[in-house]
């Protein structure tokens, strides 16, 4: 695959992690207003408590927050749904 | 920067040779504690200090004087030894588990911290003191490990970049961690010229340093240099938003606060990258360095541990944590902020 077919920016989930954008990307409110990355490569946060969001900052260690690098597989649990 | 004052025979003959130009072959002296002993990490601080930014009237060749490199490398075969024993055998784990290896070395402990204390109870003194310390490494941050770019190939150089152009605003002046470091002292009132301090840094806080100089300056501990990276950047984000908490409840402003906050997002980004993508990839193509890598962040760990426990253990007795020195070196004993409007 040559540059001209990839994409403007990935994201990637680090297990147990953040999700990291890189490439090419603009983060914006809603009502379109831009959110500053403040460098090239960012984290957002995917535990849910950062208190940086939408990036992370590394409290998702201390809750012991667990989630794959890939695609999460398990479905709705019958006995509690 | 200054010629440091010798603490002892081994660095006085390394600090006598650079102003003589005449080297004459020192013995390395009996040492209890390589790892805080005065006089052998004042001497090596002053060796590697050479491959930075020299010393004033100091002819550059020293860097790579035969004689005096024997003599460092003496030394660091006792520190380097003395390291190892402290950290323990590492285990040669897989690359998938590089990444878990790193973040169980890294993890929170429990007990006194550095970080809650200077968020909740430090003096400004204290913040100041706690600056000081980190200068010689902070002024320079990220330098050592460039060291680190020649050595490695493929992701794991590929990764290292990624974060090194962070960690030099992207070159951009104004944003260089380094740079913001240098506004932080600044604000606080400090000399922000590199090594101003040197005289009054501890051996503790030499030996931080002088590792990562070790680490940089050895193609041999390639391995040890990037877990040590990663051990710093994994272990970064929720300290320094306790620091920049503990100096706005001190009446820092944004600009002296900004290198404490850019931290905590950068190495989130930071410590995903070194522990993934430079650490693992550098494992999957190199088994044989898996064990290095874990003993960097081991040896991160323990003496920064060692670094903060002087820091605290000399405020709990009413101590400076600063070694006293006669005349000059000393930092700025305003009281008041600089630039914080009263």
């Amino acid at each position: 695959m040559t540059d001209q077919h990839r994409p403007a920016a990935t994201i990637t989930p680090y297990e147990d992690g953040p999700l990291l954008l890189r490439g090419d990307f603009e983060i914006v409110t809603p009502d379109g207003e831009r959110i500053e990355p403040g460098r090239p490569t960012v984290a957002l946060c995917r535990c849910g408590r950062s208190r940086v969001k939408p990036f992370c900052d590394g409290t998702h260690k201390l809750i012991d927050f667990h989630a794959p690098a890939g695609r999460q597989n398990s479905r709705l649990d019958p006995e509690t749904d | 920067m200054r010629l440091p004052e010798a603490r002892g025979d081994l660095s006085a003959a390394v600090i006598e040779a650079l102003m003589s130009g005449r080297f004459e072959v020192a013995r390395l002296p009996e040492v209890t504690d390589p790892l805080a002993d005065e006089d052998l990490q004042l001497a090596l601080a002053v060796c590697y200090e050479l491959h930075y930014s020299g010393f004033d009237g100091v002819d550059d060749r020293w860097e790579w004087h035969p004689g005096l490199l024997a003599l460092r490398g003496e030394i660091e075969y006792v520190f380097e030894t003395a390291l190892r024993q402290l950290t323990g055998p590492q285990p040669a784990v897989g690359a998938a588990e590089i990444p878990a290896a790193l973040t169980a070395l890294t993890a929170e402990q429990d007990g006194p911290s550095l970080a809650r204390y200077i968020q909740s109870n430090a003096t400004i003194e204290q913040f100041r003191e706690f600056v000081v310390h980190r200068s010689l490494y902070q002024l320079k941050e990220a330098d050592p490990h460039t060291f680190a770019i020649p050595r490695l190939t493929g992701r794991a150089k590929a990764a290292l970049i990624e974060i090194q152009i962070d960690e030099y605003g992207s070159g951009r002046l104004a944003r260089m961690h380094a740079e913001l470091f240098r506004t932080t002292m600044g604000c606080l009132g400090l000399n922000t010229a590199y090594g101003a301090y040197l005289d009054r840094l501890p051996a503790v806080t030499l030996a931080v340093t002088n590792m990562l100089s070790m680490f940089a300056l050895h193609r041999r501990l390639r391995g040890a240099l990037v877990g040590q990276l990663a051990a710093f950047e994994m272990s970064s984000s929720l300290p320094n938003s306790r620091y920049g908490n503990g100096l706005r409840r001190l009446g820092g402003d944004e600009h002296a606060t900004l290198f404490y906050d850019e931290h905590v997002e950068a190495d989130a980004v930071h410590e995903q990258i070194a522990a993934h993508d430079m650490c693992g990839s550098l494992v999957a193509e190199h088994p044989e360095l898996a064990a290095d890598v874990l003993f960097g962040a081991a040896a991160s760990e323990a003496l920064g541990g060692r670094a903060s426990a002087h820091l605290l253990d000399s405020w709990a007795a009413g101590r400076s944590s600063l070694r006293e020195v006669s005349g000059q070196g000393r930092p700025a004993q305003t009281d008041q902020l600089a630039g914080v409007a009263s």
